[in-house]
């Protein structure tokens, strides 16, 4: 195949396979089946018709591998011409398939329009056909020929393949170069020739194997049945048969004829998936995988070297937890990835949440704040763990809890609302029943106590109690966050997270969503952080912020003193680049980069790369939090300069 | 939902015209007389000439359709060419133990495929590795084989099952589920696996959502979201492949039915086939589409129970 097509996409698809274990032991053996029905002229020990009573149904010996049959025949050679008669009918099959399926899928989803219409009708016809049927009336009409038999397999099968296809030429039109060449004034034919047939190759290699081991299982079966070539010619459906009747005398039969049709059948799926996963490789990034850097220091050492300069009333947030605080976290940090070889995704983060208190959590994407949020609920995504750090509610320690333990706290005592309102809802249910399952998740409470209670929800957050009987799917998005808020104050939590809540919705309803909120704080006094990265959303209701940059905290403090004097110079480049803290007229500068990934952080300040106070000493060790006068801290080891730099602009 | 039934209906009519069509097309295509190949090499040309009267073929073809046809819609399919026999008679005699094995392996299928998928997503390790090299085996082994060695191993060896036969329900409930549990078993294995498979993915893309996640931050119990809302969204995509497995399971039953000597409509085809006796392979070919046709029209209106959305538009 390789040799078809020489170009650089299908070797590479090859040499993936060729990377594959069970890919390659499959394709050898493949190779050995086909090979020796192929060669079983001068392979085979004996003539496959000889027959010998002197020797019958004996197990394997040195003079037949694999025994005899009730003649006497040996039964490896019978497997070995029996191949070319299977083999040859799933050649059949496929070709035919091929043959009609290729052109009229491309035809179809490269086209388009009416040609893939009336392709598409005939496809949903030939798939309803109980192609068994078929397929034995054409034995009965022409006279048990195998031959026909399989051309209507590949006739009848067409009709899924032709889907295949055509979604996958469908997919290729859309792809740029395509365009290019139609510019170039290519012709349809040329086009679908030259560069539609060699994109869906990998597809149609897939579906060619996938495809062979189905045929191989109706044409062993045919024969089983009977079909086919009439005895004493060897095939293996035939095989089996005859194994079937003799099976309580020699039960040994049935094992090479069973086996060979397994083993091809098996060789022929493992190759296919091999193909499928090599093929999917080729289009996604190869460099997914790379780079997962150990974890560095332990948490516990992390938190040591906190500055020993600082005046003790200041450091409150920097040791033991807070006593006092509803929620105190302490050296958070969370892997992903298998144990011993996480990537950090958040290190060291420490923060105290008080009674009542609105906190912002700001960040641009891939600071930690969402993996800091859900790790305070223990909902750490797939293989997201907390590799240290203590988290502690009213004094009582969370991180190590089960999940039971934790199913007290979810919706009780800490509850969320996620930023995409429209998926956070199970689109099967009514919102109304979606509602009364988190009421009934923390009470035993009655149906109609359920009723009065889902109807009080929804009154708190402003909506018709007749919006209970509604989908999901018929709601609008302000709506589905409403709705999310009520089953978030279901089980009446001390402290909700609200992860950038308005984020996706639309301005106008932004406002009423941030008021709905503001409101709902004011009447139940739980404490709420809003994970955000508008500075106007944390502006609007946030007494205090925590900036978080690259897995760490970077500064806290009352949101008040934030926007007068920022203290980390990641801080004054976002509140910068804010439109909400643009002044008028300047244009709105950005901060240049990104934020790095986890297996990119740099040993010393993450921010270093972005920074334009960074100085040698600030890229050469981790930067540990300074605590300043007024409870505010900055991890930042030049925070005089940004002091003056910010004065200097001012004045 | 109702233009979707009624869409379905006219399309399963177009699908009994067409596959009625197909088989006609084929005779007609057949190099030489049919009559004579039905006949074999011992015929004399009286009893060629006498089939051919009988088979219609000294018709034009489309006389020979319209006559079939017409006989179809009033409930007669022709005669056996061998026996003599209605057509329709044999295969509704034979109508209850091919329906007896497909209705309880597709129980089976759906029952323990879903079981297994939701198991091995929300257990995952080891049930999610067995699963994964049953199901290959369960496609590598041809349902007939797998009949075979069941035979050998459970009936013949062990004696604990009635190796092959077929006893009426009416007759006797108890020996009528001991004998198709084998059959069963058979016909069910690569359905199951499949089944387990889509489930299975299914269930892990559906946990993966965010309102599982939802629900999980407001405390709602492991069990209700795994057996409620993970159940319910993993099994839309699951019934589509319940609806395939099913319909393939008529050509597992082909098999099976001949491997245990069921007498059902898959050991009737397979000797009119042999027989050459094309009424009665046409007219099993009728029945098996209007299955195909019952087995879609009941995968749509349980896809419409279960997806709001489409209930309401
Ligand atoms: S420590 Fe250095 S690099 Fe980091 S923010 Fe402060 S000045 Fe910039």
């Amino acid at each position: 195949m390789s040799a078809k097509s020489p170009r650089a996409m299908s070797t590479g698809l090859f040499r993936r396979v060729l990377r594959k274990p069970l890919g390659v032991v499959s394709g050898v053996v493949l190779i050995l089946i086909v090979g020796g029905s192929l060669a079983a002229r001068w392979i085979a020990p004996y003539d496959p018709l000889a027959q010998d009573f002197s020797i019958v149904k004996q197990g394997p010996s040195a003079a037949h591998l694999l025994g005899t049959d009730s003649l006497g025949r040996d039964i490896l050679s019978r497997l070995l011409f029996g191949g070319q008669e299977s083999l040859g009918g799933v050649l059949v099959a496929v070709v035919t398939m091929l043959i009609i399926a290729i052109p009229l899928g491309i035809l179809a989803g490269y086209v388009g329009g009416l040609a893939d219409r009336i392709i598409l009708r005939v496809v949903d016809v030939l798939l309803s056909i109980p192609g068994t049927i078929i397929t034995l009336a054409v034995l009965a009409i022409f006279n048990n020929s195998m031959f026909v038999a399989m051309v209507s397999v590949g006739v009848l099968a067409s009709g899924a393949f032709i889907r295949v296809f055509r979604s996958a030429a469908l997919s290729v039109r859309q792809e740029l170069y395509i365009g290019a060449a139609r510019v170039a004034g290519l012709g349809r034919l040329r086009i679908m020739a030259a560069h539609v047939l060699p994109q869906i190759r990998g597809v149609l290699l897939v579906q060619v194997t996938l495809f062979s081991a189905a045929t191989l299982g109706i044409q062993t079966g045919l024969a089983f049945l009977a079909f086919g070539p009439p005895p004493p010619a060897p095939t293996w459906g035939g095989m089996v048969a005859e194994a079937a009747s003799l099976i309580q005398s020699s039960p040994w039969l049935l094992v090479p004829s069973g086996g060979i049709i397994a083993v091809t059948t098996l060789a022929l799926c493992l190759l296919g998936d091999a193909l499928r996963d090599a093929n999917q490789e080729r289009f996604t990034l190869a460099g997914l995988e790379r780079g997962a850097r150990p974890v560095r220091a332990g948490a516990g050492a992390v938190l040591v070297p906190d500055a020993a300069t600082v005046p003790d009333a200041d450091r409150e947030e920097a040791l033991a937890p807070n006593p006092d605080a509803l929620l105190s976290v302490r050296g958070l940090t969370v892997g992903f990835g298998a144990p011993g070889r996480e990537t950090t995704a958040i290190q060291r983060v420490d923060f105290d949440i008080r009674p009542g208190e609105v906190v912002g959590l700001v960040g641009e994407s891939g600071s930690g704040k969402t993996v800091t949020a859900l790790a305070l609920l223990g909902l750490l995504a797939g293989n997201g763990r907390i590799t240290g750090g203590s988290i502690r509610l009213a004094g009582e320690e969370l991180v190590g809890m089960s999940n039971a333990e934790l199913r007290t706290v979810r919706g009780a005592r800490i509850a969320m609302i996620s930023q995409e309102p429209m998926v956070s809802l199970d689109p099967s249910f009514r919102v109304g029943y979606q509602i009364g399952e988190a009421i009934r998740a923390h009470e035993r409470v009655g149906r109609a106590e359920t009723q009065r209670r889902t109807r009080e929800l929804l009154a708190s957050v402003r909506l018709d109690p007749a919006v209970a009987d509604r989908y999901p799917h018929e709601i609008s998005g302000g709506m589905a966050q409403r709705i999310a808020i009520a089953m978030a104050l279901a089980g009446r939590p001390e402290l909700l997270i609200a992860d950038e809540p308005t984020t996706a919705l639309d301005v106008t309803v932004q406002a009423d969503i941030l008021d709905l909120l503001r409101t709902l704080q004011e009447e139940t006094g739980m404490a709420i952080i809003l994970v955000s990265h508008d500075w106007g959303v944390v502006a609007d209701l946030c007494s205090r912020a925590i900036v978080m940059y690259a897995g760490e905290v970077v500064e806290r403090a009352a949101v008040s003193e934030i926007f007068a004097a920022p203290r980390h110079p990641y801080t004054a480049a976002l509140l910068r680049s804010n439109p909400h803290g643009a002044r008028p007229g300047e244009p709105l500068p950005t901060i240049g980069g990104a934020v790095p990934p986890p297996h990119e952080w740099p040993v010393g300040c993450h921010f270093a790369a972005r920074c334009p106070l960074a100085t040698e000493a600030c890229r050469q060790a981790p930067i540990d939090m300074a605590h300043l006068p007024g409870h505010r801290s900055s991890r930042c080891i030049r925070i005089d300069a940004l002091a003056a730099e910010l004065s200097e602009v001012a004045s | 939902m109702v233009r979707l039934i009624v869409n379905r209906l006219l399309l399963s009519i177009v699908l009994v015209v067409i596959s009625s069509i197909a088989i006609f097309f084929l005779m007609s295509l057949v190099p030489g007389d049919p009559a004579r190949s039905i006949l074999g090499a011992a015929a004399t040309p009286d009893s060629i000439e006498r089939l051919r009267q009988q088979l219609g073929l000294d018709q034009p073809l489309l006389a020979q359709y319209g006559s079939w046809l017409l006989g179809a819609l009033r409930g007669d399919l022709g005669e056996s060419v061998f026996t003599g026999d209605q057509v329709v008679t044999l295969i509704l005699a034979r109508v209850p133990v091919t329906a007896s094995l497909i209705l309880l392996s597709t129980l089976v299928i759906a029952a323990l495929g879903t079981a297994l998928g939701l198991l091995s997503a929300v257990r995952g390790g080891v049930l999610g590795k067995v699963l994964d090299v049953v199901s290959l085996v369960g496609l590598a082994l041809p349902s007939y084989w797998v009949a075979i060695l069941l035979v050998a191993l459970v009936a013949v060896a062990l004696r604990i099952f009635p190796a092959t036969g077929y006893f009426a329900f009416a007759d006797d409930p108890g020996r009528w589920l001991l004998g198709l549990i084998l059959p069963v078993a058979a016909l069910s294995l690569g359905g199951v696996t499949i089944v387990a498979k889509q489930m299975r993915d299914s269930a892990m893309d559906v946990l993966a959502r965010d309102y599982i996640r939802v629900l999980r931050a407001t405390g709602v119990r492991e069990s209700s979201i795994v057996l409620k809302h993970v159940l319910r969204n993993s099994a839309l995509p699951s019934l589509t492949v319940v609806g395939l497995t099913v319909v393939g399971s008529l050509t597992g039953a082909v098999f099976v039915e001949n491997v245990f000597v069921l007498p059902g409509l898959g050991t009737l085809v397979t000797q009119a086939t042999t027989s050459h006796d094309l009424p009665v392979v046409l007219g099993v070919g009728v029945f098996f589409t209007l299955f195909v046709i019952v087995v879609n029209l009941a995968i749509d209106l349980l896809y419409g129970v279960l997806n709001p959305k489409v209930r309401v538009s």
